[in-house]
């Protein structure tokens, strides 16, 4: 298992390299650069602004500097916010992600299992039904319509939570961006575990249970949990990615300090080191979440245990 | 009838079916079984003769869909339509049973312990260590080595037969008045089937667990029934005390069963001796005898189902012919 664990975070090393290079290329060769603006610089400025952040030397010296710096754990200065750097945006605007994504895993895992698994001890009956037919309007409405709709419910009519806005360490302000971003997985995670609760139910050994005599909510927790999880893990590793990616979209809405944010701007302003280092970090989490689903699974399976 | 005489378990009129299409399937048709104390009854049949879906009927665990009717009283109270709580605590407690396919009735993501004590700690109330302690002294009874160990292994870790072992253990945990065994054995390599059979005989001697033991095996039951009911298409055709049945089949199915049996007391044939045909199709029961189609003794009044009558010395037979079991075997050479 140690092996495995060790192996794998080997491999990411030369992943992350590839990522970091791919997007550093394409933003070098994208045209405009980060100074670039309508109003005309004095050559001599311009110059003197090229030679500090090294933009006047040849591609592939600055691609060297940047592995070096990289190398260090530095991502580099931001080209548009003076004075900082991207290690120092990413350290402010990540834990605000963090935040509300856990929050919005968490919350569309604990309804989206327990409306799966009510749905599938009676299927075809109303409470089956009634909460899949839910769960398919909530796939279906994008998160720029039900964030909106969040809003003018709970804060312009209701006023019982905040509009917008980030406030470190406030349930309040976390509760409604992370309920927008929640929803749809909620909706997949109810349909995933009903059909994978369905699907284990009806397994010999979950007979061989009731004919020990356990009652019905026994059956399902001790012995049709687990292997309803096996499909919910591997969903969870492309969900995931998809709370960090998709939260740019809640971020905007919402107006929060996210790096979400921070990504979109940079791409339009040509920070390449801020869209780089944001790109590495993103590929980053999402190896460590896939480990991390790989790790559930054989927690999970003691027959995927047996083989690692 | 009095107290003494009634038996542990009932089945009047027991019939299982299902609708599909808008056809009525009868898995199982009118079965009337009476088990008694520490008696072991053995259910004979081929696949799809019913005889799975009776077992589950008495407990009550036929898939959705199935509508089952009848009667089925254990020690005098009906189970058939009795509240689910009150099923839940007979099953397992009273009425125990040892499914066919050691693999897909064990749970793979549990240990063989959890799956063994989860019983006995609900109906007897038992701590989880002395139910472990029980749990190892059952599997030891089984004849499973190192039973401590074996409780935190988890199923794929077991070879088939120890697997059918822990399956026995398991409904042996509350120690129930009647063991419900469906082909225990056919998932089994020949050898491993003998010792499961020999441990099964060795148990009812210890425990006086009354045995309900459904195969399509007639050897496999020849040493351990009192008594064996013939099913086919749904139906008993024949049922009579173990050795009477094996000394004289008076139905010719069950003659033809016993044909087909390999004879160790005679040279063996070139060919084993086979019924012809397949087994029934449920969809496209005959109107008459089900038996009929395949049958050597087949006649005209056989276009009329007959019924089970009793006859002497504690046999029953549904067939229309009633010539001694020589002719019936004169009929069989025949073919």
């Amino acid at each position: 298992m140690l092996r495995f664990l060790l192996r794998r975070l080997l491999t990411a090393i030369p992943t992350l390299l590839v990522i970091g290079t791919l997007a550093f290329m394409l933003l070098h060769l994208t045209p405009g650069g980060p100074f670039d603006s309508d109003k005309v610089l004095e050559p001599r400025i311009q110059h003197a602004i090229e030679a500090r952040y090294h933009l006047n030397e040849p591609v592939w010296s600055q691609y060297l500097r940047y592995l070096g710096e990289l190398a260090h754990g530095d991502f580099g200065p931001s080209f548009q916010y003076r004075n900082t750097s991207v290690n120092e945006l990413i350290a402010q605007g990540l834990p605000v992600d963090a935040a509300i994504g856990s929050a919005a895993m968490l919350l569309a895992l604990l309804l989206g299992c327990a409306t799966g698994l009510v749905a599938a001890t009676r299927p075809g009956s109303w409470r089956d039904q009634l909460p899949m037919s839910v769960a398919m309007l909530g796939i279906s409405v994008p998160v720029f319509v039900t964030a909106p709709l969040l809003i003018l419910i709970f804060a312009m009519r209701l006023h019982w939570l905040p509009a917008g806005d980030w406030v470190s360490g406030s349930w309040r302000h976390l509760l409604l961006p992370a309920l927008a971003l929640a929803l749809p997985y909620t909706a997949y995670i109810a349909r995933i575990v009903r059909s994978a609760a369905i699907d284990a139910l009806s397994q010999p050994y979950i007979r061989s249970a009731r004919a020990k005599g356990l009652p019905m909510h026994v059956i399902v927790l001790r012995h049709a949990l687990r292997p309803t999880l096996m499909p919910l893990v591997s969903f969870l590793g492309p969900a995931l990615a998809g709370v960090l990616t998709g939260s740019i979209v809640v971020e905007q809405v919402f107006g929060l300090p996210g790096i979400g944010h921070l990504f979109v701007t940079g791409a339009l302003n040509r920070d390449y080191t801020v869209v780089t280092g944001i790109t590495i970090v993103y590929g980053a989490l999402i190896i460590a979440l896939n480990l991390l689903v790989d790790l559930c699974y054989a927690w999970i399976d003691p027959r995927v245990r047996a083989r690692t | 009838m009095t107290e003494a005489q009634q038996p542990l378990l009932q089945l009047r009129g027991l019939g299982v079916s299902y609708y599909r299409s808008g056809h009525e399937l009868r898995a199982v048709d009118t079965v009337d079984l009476g088990l008694q104390e520490r008696e072991c009854l053995g259910i004979v049949g081929e696949s799809g003769s019913g005889k799975t879906q009776l077992l589950l009927a008495l407990l009550g665990l036929t898939p959705p869909g199935a509508r089952v009717s009848g009667s089925i009283r254990y020690r005098g109270e009906e189970l058939l339509g009795a509240p689910g709580a009150r099923l839940e605590a007979i099953r397992g407690r009273r009425i125990a049973i040892v499914f066919q396919d050691p693999m897909s009735a064990l749970n793979p993501y549990l240990t063989i312990g959890t799956q063994l004590i989860e019983g006995a700690r609900r109906h007897l109330q038992l701590g989880r260590r002395p139910a472990l302690a029980r749990a190892a002294q059952l599997l030891s009874l089984v004849q499973i080595d190192v039973p401590a160990e074996r409780l935190r292994c988890y199923p794929h870790e077991l070879s088939g037969g120890m697997r059918q072992r822990v399956l026995i253990a398991m409904a042996l945990m509350c120690d129930p008045e009647i063991l419900l065994l469906d082909e225990p054995t056919t998932a089994l390599d020949v050898t491993v089937q003998a010792q499961v059979l020999e441990l099964l005989r060795a148990l009812r001697e210890r425990t006086g667990v009354a045995m309900l033991f459904v195969t399509h095996d007639l050897g496999a039951l020849a040493s351990m029934a009192d008594r064996v009911a013939v099913m086919y298409g749904g139906r008993i055709v024949e049922m009579a005390p173990a050795a009477a049945l094996y000394a004289s089949p008076l139905h010719p199915y069950t003659a033809g069963l016993l044909r087909s049996l390999p004879r160790l007391d005679l040279p063996l044939p070139a060919r084993l001796p086979s019924i012809p045909g397949q087994p029934p199709d449920l969809a496209e029961l005959p109107a008459g005898c089900a038996f009929a189609p395949r049958c050597p003794l087949a006649h005209e009044r056989c276009v009329t189902a007959p019924e089970l009558r009793q006859l002497p010395q504690a046999r029953a037979l549904a067939c229309h012919y009633s010539g001694s079991p020589a002719q019936v075997d004169a009929a069989w050479l025949r073919t």
